[in-house]
Parts: C-alpha cells; sequence; structure tokens
C-alpha cells in the first residue's frame, strides 16, 4: 500500500501568527534555545493496492495543487512511503 | 432584479441577507443551494458569511468546488454581479475570482466588533451610490481577515483601483491602529479589474436596519440595486 506524506507550509514571509504564539510559549516555558517557530499541516494519503510510487507522486502533486495548498500563501512538500505505517 | 443568496453547508449568514433583500429592499430573492446548477433567471449571486464546510483545510477551500461553484464562475466571468461577504469573500478567493489570499489575523483571535470603512472606490456597481470617502460603520465576525497578497498583485490592485473598501477610524482616516486584522493596506474589500464581483470581509447585512445600529451597509445593497 503506497501513502503519501504531506506537509504544506506558510511561504516565507507570510505571518504565521500561530507559530509566532507558541514560540512565545515556549520562550515564556524557559525554552531560550527557540529561536523561531513555523505551523503547518500534515496530511496522509493512502492509494489504491494498484497506484505504485510513480503513480502516487503524480496524483499526490495534483492534490496538493488544486486542493491541499493555495499557492498564494502556501508551499507544500510530500514523500511517497510505502507500507502500513 | 432577482438576487440570490447561496447555502453552503455552514453558512450562517444567508437569512440575515436573504432577510434585507426581501424584507428592507423589498426585492425578489431566492436561496440557491449549495448543489445547484442552474442560475438561470437571476441577475446577481450572494455568496454570504459563514464557515462553509466547518472552514476545514483553508475556509472557503472546500465550498469553491461545490456545484454551484462552476456556474458562479461562469455567471460572474459573464459580467454578472457577484458578492462574497466574509466567507463568501474567502470563497471568492479560493476559486480565484478575486486576487490574494486571506490568512488568521496577526491578533490570533476571532474579532468582531463594529469598525468603520471607508469607500476608496465608488466606480463599482457595489459602491455607485455612495461617495468616494464615505465612512461606513458595520461589523466585522472573523479569524482569518488578514488580507494577503504579493507586491505585484497589490501595486495592480491600486493601479487598476481594485481596492473598494479600506479600514479606517471614525473620521475616515486610514490608520494602522484601525486595521482590526493586519490586511495589507488596511484593505476591507476589493473588486476584480472589470468591477463585478466585490470580496468584503465586514457584513453589511448585520448593518441595515436602524435598531442594528447602523444603516450604512444596506447602501451598498441599494447600489447593486441601483436603487440610490
Amino acid at each position: 500500500m503506497v501513502k503519501a506524506r504531506i506537509i504544506v507550509r506558510y511561504k516565507p514571509g507570510i505571518l504565521d501568527p500561530e507559530g509566532k504564539t507558541i514560540y512565545d510559549a515556549l520562550r515564556s516555558l524557559g525554552f531560550e534555545k527557540v529561536e523561531g517557530v513555523e505551523t503547518g499541516k500534515y496530511f496522509e494519503i493512502t492509494f489504491a493496492g494498484d497506484v505504485d510510487k510513480n503513480k502516487a507522486k503524480e496524483l499526490t502533486t495534483d492534490a496538493c495543487e488544486r486542493l491541499l495548498a493555495n499557492p498564494v500563501i502556501q508551499n507544500y512538500s510530500f514523500e511517497i512511503v510505502e507500507g502500513d505505517r | 432584479m432577482r438576487v440570490g443568496v447561496v447555502i453552503f453547508p455552514g453558512s450562517n449568514c444567508d437569512y440575515d441577507t436573504y432577510y434585507v433583500f426581501k424584507d428592507v429592499l423589498k426585492v425578489d430573492v431566492s436561496f440557491i443551494w449549495h448543489t445547484d446548477s442552474d442560475l438561470r433567471g437571476y441577475d446577481a449571486v450572494i455568496l454570504p458569511g459563514g464557515f462553509s464546510y466547518g472552514d476545514y483545510l483553508r475556509a472557503g477551500a472546500i465550498a469553491r468546488f461545490s456545484p454551484v461553484m462552476r456556474e458562479i464562475v461562469r455567471f460572474a466571468k459573464r459580467g454578472n454581479p457577484v458578492m462574497g461577504i466574509c466567507n463568501g469573500f474567502q470563497i471568492l478567493l479560493e476559486a480565484e475570482l478575486l486576487p490574494g489570499a486571506l490568512i488568521p489575523n496577526n491578533g490570533m483571535r476571532f474579532r468582531c466588533e463594529d469598525v468603520y470603512i471607508r469607500v476608496v472606490n465608488n466606480d463599482s456597481i457595489f459602491t455607485r451610490g455612495l461617495d468616494k470617502g464615505r465612512v461606513l460603520k458595520m461589523p466585522i465576525a472573523h479569524y482569518s481577515g488578514n488580507y494577503y497578497a504579493d507586491e505585484g498583485t497589490i501595486k495592480s490592485l491600486e493601479d487598476n483601483e481594485q481596492i473598494v473598501f479600506q479600514y479606517c477610524d471614525s473620521a475616515g482616516e486610514v490608520l494602522p491602529e484601525a486595521n482590526p486584522n493586519g490586511s495589507i493596506l488596511n484593505i476591507a474589500g476589493i473588486v476584480n479589474r472589470e468591477g463585478n464581483i466585490l470580496g468584503m470581509m465586514p457584513h453589511p447585512e448585520r448593518a441595515s436596519e436602524k435598531v442594528l445600529g447602523s444603516e450604512d451597509g444596506v447602501e451598498i445593497f441599494k447600489s447593486l440595486m441601483g436603487k440610490v
């Protein structure tokens, strides 16, 4: 079974208020070595049994472009993995 | 003139908007269901506020793929008036009928309060009844209302006078302190280049009767109806 693990994040320079708030909280907890926090979204897509890794890559790219990421403000990256993990 | 108000799963300003057209303006109005695909007979379509599809993924991201949106894109591209309020604005951006995006407010808070907006451009069908520079009071109620677009897009919005409303103070001054969400240039509403598609974050339907504290919002709908 082939899966795609996708991360969608804000493009550099786009305000990430959630990341900033978490950063502030970590600092207040004493994490002095933390220099920045960025948030993003994680998706895992499971493909049908007859989908190989190449096809999965193609389908995942299409899904990211059309729905999962908004190209105005976000970038996406993904890996295709095999197995049930 | 016949107006349609679209209902997506999770719309919650649909009845308010319907009410303003029907009872305040006495206009022929009906609901359009998100699975409908026939807009014949309609002269203008409103995408109301709310939380379509629970704001899952991104506000407006799922609604833009509703069956009715395919027809609305065609309807808009033929030059018919389409207006998106709050979540409706988010949907219009996701559908790429308007440029840019709305990201979470810079303060990480849902802002629900009256704001002032300045009419920057009265050369659109939505603002033609309003004087340029006029200050309107109406509520906002959103978490993702922080308008963002890249520099080139902002420049083209300015060059083509597509910025229609900006957040301002009660005197009409467009100041950083009057910006409730971090929007670039205090942008509260924009139109497409042709001027027939409006997206705005404030809620004019919630400011359309005296009893609600402001009647300023109804001026926008009146402009649309050509009643001014």
